[in-house]
């Protein structure tokens, strides 16, 4: 058998052919699905939100591709992930923050939390909501001093977050309407402010079948129900809207990695996502807790996993007595 | 549709039926062919002629006892060049016959129509007329007709979907032998006494789906064949999809369709046993399509078995570029092969070359855990945790997880975004499970 191909060919194993998505179109979707609440987050806050998501973008590839280089690893900026969770990550800063700590935030994000458990997809808990939580504890001050809303110069004064003023003088002292806080007309997180914004992403990415309807639904919905007991209608629709409800629901608790892969696993992390960050806004010292249901469930997701594919597909029970010499 | 109205996860696949309204050509007859001994399921043939033989069209060359096999006969007139044994496709070693043909193409004297009254001497001309499961899985279609249970087997599926892109031969076998497939299956329900007849064609083959509704009008048999019109998804032709889709039956991997009362059958399986019961000629040439990007004319022909993958091309206006990537059948199934100078098969229904981005194996990524191979698998089978599983080399999880149901579609390394092997590692992991359970 000689002739002018033997040899020359590739030999693979069936399909020969790959599917029209890979990671990268999942990532740029996400993106595109972000942009929304990036206009919204400039509107609200001015050229500062643009620069600082640039930066905790510019900062996120940068780290990722040294990590890759250090660790000598598949290079893996081009999957557009890095990216995705600089936007996060930024949207879930104030706009006014230092850019050193928003860095300093990044290299958490990406070197500790996202590379140093083996890169994309090894992760076990979200980046972006990890370093935001990082942050929240070593830099206290900086993390909560909320530029205020349109009109004000940035460095101006600081205002309150209608959470924030719930926390300490409980429902009355919310100034903002319930419908200043759906478009997005308060104090916040670049990304976090237009629940509007937020919505048309997250139906972009139900649409384009990036997400199931599952984690957010039952998160929104879980959210909505504690609201509803706590303040009825006004109360159901403030807690939706306020805070990181909504990014949290739609972008940082789909996140694929860290969330339950089966619908049954994403339906009860939805529902615990809701119910902590209920739990923590209701009874807890921080006014906002989206963060850390998120953080929390994500740590729990390996279990619901295991109990999800458990469910369908039972190990053999050990016969009584069992093996002693596994043990 | 299945029960109830469902549908077994499928995927969408790009159809790339580029030779769909290609008519079939006849391809000339190449100076030597090259004829396996192992071109079914089960024992390779022995060779009945030697070297010097001078030999016909359709005659005899190869057969053997063993109950799961089926003869093997000469696509070409001419003189036995040489028997010997050449590396097969898989990597083991099969036993060949090539013949130098004369060009004249003799007919053997052995070919007459055969006498058939009863079911027993149905199977033994279907046994005689070489006949393979040629929609790929090749094995013999007279033990496949012959089920143990045949008393509790009442309905046919013809198996006529053509599910994997590129290939389009059996959509010209509907338009162009029509009658021979009708003649197939009122053969086999005759013989079999089956109550019912179900021709499954997906939806994207309307100029088929018409023909075959003519045809069965014409026969009168509108109460008993039906053309079951199904979606155009990936896999509709497994055998196991099928099966569901039609009739709302579950197969299990490992069990016959007889055991739930079906029999089931390519195609072109069942037009060639129509046209056999005719005219008596055995099975010695194959309708394949020939596509890709590396193959300056792209078309359906009727290729003898045994002639060799570079003379096909030839006869399609040979390569356009220098190939990297040649499949033998299609490209969610199909096989690479390491060389164009395989010879054709019984089962063979195209040859795709390929040149460019095409032929490149993707770059693997780290999983996402986005679970769209599990929304893909037509048994909702788990391909992250049965891979995970497999890498532990867990037999107990691996039995938990069910991978022996995979029957390796490739849908859920076709959908994975990290263009994981998932696929190829549940072969993997099924062999490891075989090999661990023989010990």
């Amino acid at each position: 058998m000689d002739n002018k191909y033997h040899g020359n060919l590739t030999v693979s194993s069936a399909p020969h052919l790959v599917g029209p998505i890979s990671t990268q179109k999942i990532m740029a979707i996400v993106l595109i699905a972000l942009i929304p609440a990036f206009i919204s987050g400039i509107i609200q806050f001015g050229y500062r939100a643009a620069i600082l998501t640039i930066v905790c973008v510019a900062a996120c590839v940068l780290f990722e591709y040294l990590m890759n280089k250090i660790l000598k690893k598949q290079q893996t900026v081009g999957d557009l992930s890095a990216v995705v969770t600089g936007v996060l990550l930024a949207f879930n800063l104030p706009a006014g923050l230092p850019y050193w700590i928003a860095i300093v935030g990044c290299f958490a994000a990406i070197v500790v939390v996202k590379q140093l458990f083996g890169g994309i997809g090894q992760n076990l808990v979200n980046p972006a909501v990890t370093a935001r939580i990082f942050m929240f504890i070593a830099f206290a001050t900086e993390m909560t001093t909320w530029p205020t809303a349109r009109g004000a110069g940035i460095d101006a004064t600081t205002s309150a977050t209608p959470l924030g003023e719930l926390a300490k003088g409980g429902a009355d002292a919310v100034t903002a309407s319930n419908w200043d806080l759906f478009i997005g007309n308060v104090g916040g997180c670049i990304g976090e402010v237009s629940a509007l914004a937020l919505l048309i992403g997250g139906v972009i990415l139900l649409v384009t079948g990036v997400i199931s309807w599952h984690i957010p639904v039952t998160f929104l919905a879980t959210v909505a129900v504690c609201g509803f007991i706590w303040g009825g209608l006004d109360g159901a629709i403030f807690h939706l809207c306020a805070g990181g409800v909504m990014l949290g629901a739609f972008f940082c608790a789909t996140d694929y990695v860290t969330s339950p892969t089966l619908p049954l696993g994403k339906i009860i992390f939805g529902i615990g996502c809701g119910l902590f960050t209920m739990l923590i806004r209701l009874f807890a010292s921080y006014p906002e807790g989206v963060s850390f249901a998120i953080l929390l469930m994500n740590i729990l997701t390996p279990y619901i996993d295991r109990l999800c594919e458990g469910r369908m597909y039972p190990m053999p029970k050990k016969a009584k007595g069992g093996d002693e010499s596994e043990k | 549709m299945g029960q109830q109205g469902k549908h077994l996860n499928s995927i969408k696949v790009s159809h790339e039926k580029h030779t769909s309204s290609c008519e079939t050509e006849i391809m000339a007859v190449p100076e030597t062919v090259c004829i396996s001994m192992s071109q079914h399921i089960g024992a390779p043939c022995q060779p009945l002629v030697k070297k010097g033989d001078y030999v016909k069209v359709g005659q005899k060359i190869g057969d053997t006892d063993a109950f799961v096999s089926a003869p093997i006969h000469s696509s070409v007139s001419g003189t036995v060049q040489q028997i010997t044994n050449i590396r097969s496709v898989t990597g083991g070693s099969d036993q060949v016959v090539i013949i130098e043909a004369d060009g004249k193409q003799e007919l053997s004297e052995e070919i007459k129509p055969p006498v058939v009254n009863d079911m027993k001497e149905f199977i033994a001309a279907v046994r005689e007329s070489g006949v393979v499961g040629l929609g790929g899985a090749s094995f013999p279609t007279h033990i496949k007709l012959n089920p143990k249970n045949l008393d509790e087997v009442d309905t046919l599926i013809v198996n006529a979907a053509e599910c994997e892109p590129f290939i389009t031969s059996d959509h010209r076998l509907m338009l162009e032998n029509t009658e021979d497939i009708m003649d197939g299956i009122i053969a086999i329900m005759k013989y079999l006494d089956l109550k019912m007849g179900y021709i499954g064609v997906e939806e994207n083959k309307p100029d088929a789906i018409e023909a075959l509704n003519k045809a069965i009008a014409d026969r009168g048999k509108s109460d008993v064949i039906k053309v079951q019109v199904l979606r155009a998804r990936y896999p509709q032709g497994a055998e196991r999809v099928m099966v569901y889709e039609v009739t709302g039956k579950t197969l299990d991997a490992g069990m016959l369709p007889a055991q739930v009362g079906v029999i089931l059958s390519n195609v072109t399986t069942i037009a060639f046993i129509g046209q056999y019961l005719r005219t008596g000629k055995p099975l010695t040439k194959k309708r394949v399509t020939i596509d890709g990007n590396a193959v300056n004319e792209p078309k359906n022909i009727l290729v003898p078995i045994g002639a060799r993958i570079a003379d096909v091309i030839d006869a399609c206006g040979g390569y356009k570029a220098e190939p990297k990537k040649i499949l033998m059948g299609g490209p969610m199934m199909g096989r690479a092969v390491y060389s164009d100078e395989f010879p054709i098969v019984k089962n063979n229904n195209a040859i795709l070359v390929f040149d460019g981005p095409q032929a490149l194996i993707p770059e693997e990524t780290g999983c996402i855990k986005c679970g769209i191979c599990t929304r893909a698998c037509p048994f909702d089978l788990l391909p992250v945790s049965m891979v995970a599983a497999y890498e532990k080399r867990d037999v107990e999880k691996l039995e938990a997880l069910k991978v022996m149901q995979c029957m390796e579609c490739g849908s859920c390394s076709y959908v994975c975004p990290a263009r994981r092997p998932l696929s190829f590692t549940h072969k993997m992991a099924k062999g490891f499970l075989k090999e661990a359970a023989s010990k």
